[in-house]
């Protein structure tokens, strides 16, 4: 991987950009700069926010001068690209009910601004990967594991990176013209990102279903958010599992009544043995997940 | 003590210095957009810098004491009356239990601040007590105050009746504005031209214009410099993988309206930005109303710090003015 390119954000940001595309060697090598970079402990840095393939440390400049930060971190960078790309981490999953009323509801309300008004979000994402009918795409949504790569935008929002091969990863476009509303708890995905609205708001991403877990809560009611109101971290890995109504009802339900909790297993993510056999890799990480 | 919200003005919220520290969750740091105004109105009233008080855009609220406070407002021109009754700015004044507090037209700026002695008392949530609305997070119940809220106050003494902050430590608007910025970040995705017509045109203030970010419109479109796009982008030129924001940042969706992102700023998407407002004008952006003329003014990073240096003067002159 060539060298990052470090600029300002003003006088309080230092911005690292370790890729300008998108790929798992970036987000690596982004984690681990933005860790190395915590770890040091540097006089004056006030927060660090990793990203997908970049990263930025707010800084105040009455205690450490810019050109000193930048010197700071820059020495951490060849640090971080000779560190073992292994992360200890979970995997998580996610019920998500595909082809929901709610997004479908929202969706329809919102079609003047969608490329292809004439049909919804999964015909239109199916149909520019490649894909016969919406069933075989959602399939191809459900059946790899999704890296967290950034968590952000909004409260506890996950950024979500398809753990395959470039040519098989979904890639759509965002609405024309962004949406003024998505549910909560909306699946959805831009560029060649998945995403969880994890609160309802604005949003330009194609939507696909609905989660019946929540990620925020400012309220820490939720069981399972008791101890912080934000349920994503990078590094996370996700597996969304396809449910039917009866089912989201259900667990809508048990969360209601704090019966609820995410299915989860801490597991090693080794990217070098990911990459000599993917497909294998992710069924090790699922058997581990479902205990086998 | 308490206060009653009779009406809430445009949108009221509590607000102190923030909660900084959990931006890279997407949770904003919030706080005063006018940081140095919400000092000064704490100050006039003996509490915390750091206390929270009210802020409020475009219109004021109308208020009713349930005991006897001092009160000081700032920030914005919009005069405060105790029933009826007009007091002066940047001055702060006893209010008697039963009294109402409320606001004539703004003349000028766009957001005041309210400081109560002993400061609003709401549960601290992350660290602070400013509202961070789309999380329901903070403030009074997460959200902007509504008629029939009752906003708990602490306690604290009067001995600051009736001081004053002087008009030459009061900070104003030129016009047109002027917005200092420091250029970088995907800065050279811009052509030569398009670099020069960013600072020498000038940009009014759009209608959406809040606490999340300000958006700008009149100046010409940007034009790009050719390339492909990288992947994980999206097709637009002003794209780019999904990367994190800075505050004050500015960024140009599709190349034609600049936003500057401030307090309440999402904390990362993926559309490019061309620099950053230095850290001693985001104040300043938000006594900034719709139509508002504004001119980005280039500057390095040393000019960045000495704004800076300037600015920390300014609030030790405005701290020692009350010793």
């Amino acid at each position: 991987m060539t060298s990052a390119r470090y600029t300002f954000g003003g006088d309080e940001h230092l911005f690292v950009e370790c890729s300008e595309e998108m790929s798992l060697e970036a987000f690596f090598k982004s984690l681990s700069m933005a860790t190395g970079v915590r770890e040091s402990k540097i006089n004056g840095v006030t927060e660090i926010c990793p990203a997908n393939a970049s990263f930025q440390v707010k800084f105040n400049p009455d205690i450490i001068k810019p050109d000193d930060i930048l010197r700071e971190v820059q020495k951490i960078e060849g640090a971080a690209e000779k560190a073992e790309p292994v992360l200890r981490t979970r995997i998580v999953e996610i019920p998500v009910f595909y082809n929901d009323p709610w997004t479908h509801e929202t969706l329809m309300r919102f079609r003047e601004r969608h490329q292809e008004p004439e049909g919804t979000d999964l015909d239109y994402a199916a149909k520019i990967n490649g894909y016969s009918d919406v069933e075989g795409f959602i399939a191809a949504h459900h059946g790899s594991p999704w890296f967290v790569s950034m968590v952000g935008f909004v409260a506890g929002l996950p950024f979500m990176y398809q753990m395959v091969e470039r040519q098989r990863q979904i890639e759509v476009p965002k609405y024309l013209r962004p949406r003024t509303d998505t549910p909560r708890l909306t699946v959805g995905h831009g560029g060649c990102f998945g995403a969880i609205y994890s609160v309802r708001g604005a949003g330009g991403y194609q939507m696909f279903g609905i989660t019946p877990m929540p990620i925020f809560d400012a309220s820490q009611t939720t069981s399972y958010l008791r101890e912080f109101m934000v349920f994503f971290r990078p590094g996370d890995i996700v597996k969304f599992k396809p449910i039917d109504r009866e089912e989201y009802e259900k667990t809508v339900d048990e969360v209601d009544n704090g019966r609820f909790s995410p299915k989860s297993r801490d597991v090693s993510f080794d990217l070098r043995e990911f990459q000599k056999d993917i497909d294998g890799y992710n069924k090790t990480l699922e058997g581990l997940l479902h205990g086998h | 003590m308490a206060i009653k919200v009779i009406h809430h003005g445009v949108a009221t919220s509590v607000q102190d210095m923030g909660r900084p520290g959990y931006f890279h969750l997407g949770i904003p740091m919030g706080g005063a957009m006018d940081r140095y105004a919400m000092r000064a109105a704490n100050l006039l009233v003996g509490n915390d810098e750091g206390a929270a008080g009210l802020e409020a855009v475009f219109m004021g609220p109308k208020l009713e004491f349930t005991e006897d406070a001092l009160v000081a407002v700032t920030g914005g021109d919009m005069p405060a009356k105790v029933d009826g009754e007009v007091v002066p700015g940047w001055t702060s004044f006893r209010i008697k239990a039963g009294q109402v507090l409320s606001f004539d037209f703004l003349k000028a700026g766009a957001r005041i601040y309210i400081a109560v002695v002993g400061g609003i008392d709401v549960p601290v949530a992350l660290g602070s007590r400013s509202t961070y609305p789309i999380g329901a997070l903070g403030g009074y119940k997460g959200r902007a105050l509504a008629p029939g809220d009752e906003l708990p106050v602490g306690s604290g003494s009067f001995a600051m009746e009736g001081r004053s902050v002087a008009e030459s430590l009061r900070r104003k608007l030129s016009s047109p504005a002027e917005l200092r910025v420091l250029p970088g970040l995907y800065w050279d995705r811009l052509t030569d031209a398009a670099k020069e017509n960013f600072f020498a045109d000038t940009w009014k203030v759009a209608p959406e214009a809040d606490r999340m970010g300000y958006r700008f419109k009149g100046g010409r479109k940007v034009e790009f410099v050719d390339r492909k796009q990288s992947f994980g982008a999206g097709s637009d030129p002003s794209n780019i993988v999904d990367s994190c924001y800075p505050y004050g940042s500015i960024q140009i969706p599709s190349g034609t309206e600049p936003i500057i992102l401030h307090r309440d700023a999402v904390s990362g998407g993926g559309y490019f930005m061309v620099g950053t407002v230095i850290s001693a004008d985001m104040d300043l952006i938000a006594q900034m109303q719709p139509h508002t003329p504004t001119r980005f003014v280039e500057v390095n990073m040393e000019q960045a710090l000495a704004a800076r240096k300037d600015r920390a003067a300014l609030l030790d002159r405005l701290r020692s003015s009350f010793n």
